[in-house]
């Protein structure tokens, strides 16, 4: 029997709560080692079954058996929260977990981003992405399992599409082009309607039905759910499951390292002051600290990585200290981690954390290269764009139904990989059941036009 | 909320997700995806000869994980990012493996590298893929002495043994006696009925498959393997599909022996070629021990086709006159690629194919086309069966 980390927990949160930290009430559970795997895979703990998710199952088993990385905690935001704690963690290590959930369980109470996305279903995602796997527990029992996986395949795969600018329950499209008001004071109209004839030929007012989509539409899980023309409602039913839980993702992804940064804030704060804690724990958990904050390379040792934990530490404990505490709080509400490292990673925190830019050619060796600030910037959150997507959005229904996906090549920088591009599209016919294509540019930057039949073959 | 009541809650929970793991059972559903793709490099599979000498019972095949697709942009000829460390502009750095910080947790999720996979196959499974749909051509029933006896469901009785009730017939029984009487009993043992087995005599399917192998000293160790492994997946597929089958090893060089199945699959020759050996042989065991009269004869020759030119007169007789007598006879040719002429066994079946008696011929140039092989041999029955029908022996 461990000794028990949770008689820790009360003390450590009223000390949180005397610091300022404002938290929903957590539920605290131990899980083994396995489960927090799939928990870290899934991003749930319950969560719709796609073999997809099987094959990183088993490749973060072997990352774990190598010792590549170890999962202390996974926090879920929500009204109570729940923090899963891996079984195998040690008391100094939960203690420090604890502090670490706290910090978490303020962040997503207070970021302005994850609080749009509560209020918009997600402080529920756990039970409703149970409720989204039993449902499609049971579309397997009635349509069998090739038909339902053949729907995941296109809906996962489309996963990061959705539009966080606009509800979760979103409204169709006007069905018709609104009425252009008319010019107030048009002699020749009001001189044409005095005539005779024209009283006969006068417009009723026809309505001009709506281009679909009216415009652009990044939103491909809803647009498809919505508008594909011969899809079976529980399909549908499917893709919009997959985009709730995309909500809840998308606050996660963007504001990690604020979010990890915070919480390692917090749980060294909470640490340093919890006088409570035995002085062999507390060391215990300051070692394990310095691991989780702990730059990839230190002394004369150089990495072509980061560690946002150490990235995100560092950037709040020099705002704290620059600034005080009010004003952290106020960033952690507002920002997210475009506007977090625009307005705070300063030319002189780089330098001392020993951040550069690398390019590398094909197969050749890594150039470190002199970059500006903001140059530093935009490589670090480079992967964080569109939900670390290419910009791939619906430009039009064709009158024969074909739906037709264009990528921003001029914003994404260059095409799309035809191949994989092609595998996409075919998932996507599957439900869509109308020709589907996708209009990119190639590696010469010369447009082509990518459709599922060409690959039909495979 | 009280951690007390936290307390409760996590107990009842406990345990679950120890019973049941997702991630194994969406890994399996992987590994199906898997063989599911696996089946369409079915000659890669078949190729894999070493397991007809060390006799195992499965074949190992490296495959790469499956990848979910996604939409990705075009691999550009440089990769950037931001590294950490002491390195200052200008600096090049070698081929440093990117690291990944302790204790991160996963988002949404990125898909796992290209790791490789051994999966294991079992042979009767890649039997199973290969024989789909694969007859023995020509097969008639032979009336033999040895009649096939079946047991076979027939008629009804009012006694029986239990687990043959025939429930709805029993209610049947019931809802008659009932209708003229409408005061009887709802069920009596007059109204149950059992359903009875009877012995009948089937027509016997009787056939015996010749494998005559060429190991003359022109077969180079590699041809050997290849019409070895196309024999072994044949007998392991005929083995499946047909229990009464008999299957004769014979190899020849200037001279024919009968071999049985094992030491056949280790012969090796050296020497000239003589196929009318290898005819006479079979001809031979046929009229010992498998009379065409009752049984469906089959003959498969592997050979690089370089027999001896004074044996030609020799050996067409022989094959001609095998080749009237058996359902089907087939020839694969064994070679490094394409041949200028048409070698010297070639002629021999084209004369047999030119006087219409069932035979056919497919060569094999590497180990992928030992599936189209026998895929080519085994489907072939409407294509032949008209001349079959015209020319074969009747029953």
């Amino acid at each position: 029997m461990k000794p028990d980390w949770r008689s820790h927990v009360p003390q450590i949160e009223d000390l949180a709560r005397k610091l300022g930290l404002d938290f929903s009430p957590v539920i605290f559970e131990a899980v083994p080692d396995s489960f927090m795997t799939e928990i870290a895979v899934y991003g749930l703990p319950v969560r719709m079954p796609h073999w997809s998710f099987g094959a990183r199952y088993i490749y973060q088993l072997l990352q774990r058996h190598m010792g590549y990385s170890r999962l202390f905690e996974v926090v879920f935001p929500g009204n109570p929260g729940r923090a899963y704690l891996a079984s195998s963690n040690g008391l100094a290590d939960n203690v420090l977990v604890t502090a670490h959930v706290l910090g978490h369980a303020d962040f997503s109470k207070n970021n302005l981003l994850f609080r749009r996305c509560q209020d918009q279903g997600s402080a529920h995602i756990i039970e409703h992405a149970a409720s989204h796997a039993r449902q499609i527990e049971r579309d397997i029992e009635s349509y069998g399992f090739n038909a339902v996986e053949q729907v995941l395949d296109a809906a996962l795969s489309l996963e990061q599409y959705v539009d966080l600018d606009k509800p979760l329950r979103r409204e169709h499209y006007p069905e018709y082009v609104a009425d252009k008001p008319l010019p107030p004071d048009d002699a020749f109209r009001s001189r044409f309607a005095t005539l005779d004839a024209a009283a006969e030929s006068a417009p009723t007012s026809r309505k001009l039905r709506a281009p679909l989509p009216p415009h652009p539409e990044r939103d491909l899980l809803w647009f498809i759910a919505t508008y594909a023309p011969e899809m079976e409602s529980w399909e549908r039913d499917i893709f919009l499951a997959v985009r709730e839980e995309s909500f809840y993702f998308y606050p996660v992804f963007s504001t990690q390292i604020m979010n990890e940064g915070w919480a390692s804030y917090w749980h060294a704060r909470l640490l340093r002051e919890a006088d409570f804690i035995p002085q062999a724990t507390y060391l215990d958990a300051i070692k394990c600290h310095s691991d989780v904050v702990r730059p990839v390379a230190t002394g004369e040792q150089v990495a072509l990585s980061i560690n946002p934990y150490h990235l995100g530490f560092t950037l709040w404990e020099e705002i704290v200290k620059k600034s005080g505490i009010e004003s952290a709080r106020q960033i952690m509400r507002e920002d997210d981690d475009f506007s977090f490292l625009r307005n705070h990673l300063t030319r002189e925190i780089a330098t001392e954390m020993g951040l550069f830019r690398y390019q590398r050619q094909q197969n050749g060796p890594v150039k470190v290269v002199a970059a500006d600030i903001e140059e530093l910037h935009e490589s670090l959150l480079l992967e964080k764009y569109n939900f670390g997507a290419p910009r791939v959005s619906v430009s039009e229904v064709r009158a024969d139904g074909t739906l037709v996906l264009q990528h921003d090549n001029q914003l994404d920088g260059r095409g799309l990989d035809p191949e994989r591009s092609r595998k996409v599209l075919e998932y996507v016919k599957r439900v869509w059941r109308r020709p589907v294509l996708l209009k990119t540019v190639d590696a010469a930057a010369s447009a082509v036009e990518l459709s599922a039949d060409s690959a039909a073959t495979a | 909320m009280s951690s007390d009541s936290t307390e409760k809650e996590s107990q009842t929970l406990t345990g679950w997700y120890e019973l049941f793991s997702r991630g194994s059972r969406d890994w399996l559903r992987h590994n199906e995806k898997i063989r599911e793709a696996v089946r369409q490099h079915l000659p890669q599979i078949v190729a894999g000869s070493d397991i007809i000498n060390d006799g195992s019972r499965t074949v190992k095949v490296p495959v790469r994980m499956l990848e979910h697709y996604r939409f990705r942009l075009l691999a550009s000829g440089e990769s950037q990012g931001v590294g950490q460390g002491k390195a200052k502009p200008g600096d090049t750095l070698g081929q440093a493996s990117p690291a990944s910080g302790p204790g991160q947790k996963g988002a949404g999720g990125r898909d796992g590298g290209g790791t490789e996979l051994l999966l294991e196959f079992k042979v009767d499974d890649v039997i199973e893929w290969l024989w789909e749909d694969l007859k023995l051509p020509n097969l008639h029933p032979r009336v033999g002495p040895s009649d096939e006896t079946e047991w076979k469901r027939e008629g009804w009785d009012r006694r029986g043994a239990r687990s043959r009730l025939d429930r709805r017939r029993s209610m049947k029984e019931s809802v008659k006696r009932r209708a003229l009487d409408a005061n009887s009993p709802t069920f009596t043992d007059e109204d149950l009925r059992f359903r009875q087995l009877n012995r009948r005599r089937q027509p016997t399917l009787r056939a015996v498959v010749f494998f005559l192998l060429d190991v003359s000293g022109s077969m180079s160790e590699r041809d050997r393997q290849l019409s070895k492994t196309f024999f072994f997946w044949v007998a392991a597929g005929l083995r499946r599909e047909y229990h009464f089958v008999d299957i004769v090893f014979v190899a020849h060089t200037t001279d024919a022996f009968e071999f049985s199945e094992a030491d056949f699959f280790k012969v090796t020759g050296s020497g000239g070629t003589v196929a009318s050996t290898g005819f006479a042989k079979v001809r031979e065991i046929m009229q010992a021990r498998f009379d065409p009269a009752t049984y469906n004869v089959y003959m498969f020759y592997a050979s690089d086709g370089d027999n001896a030119a004074d044996d030609r007169a020799q050996a067409g007789s022989e094959l001609e006159s095998i080749a009237k007598v058996v359902r089907y006879s087939g020839y694969v040719e064994i070679s490094a690629g394409a041949r200028s002429t048409q070698s010297e066994t070639i002629q021999l079946f084209q004369a047999v194919e030119a006087a219409g008696l069932p035979c056919s011929r497919h060569s094999i140039t590497g180990p992928d086309d030992v599936v189209a092989a026998v895929r080519h041999f085994f489907t072939l029955e409407s294509k032949a069966s008209a001349q079959a029908d015209n020319t074969g022996v009747g029953p």
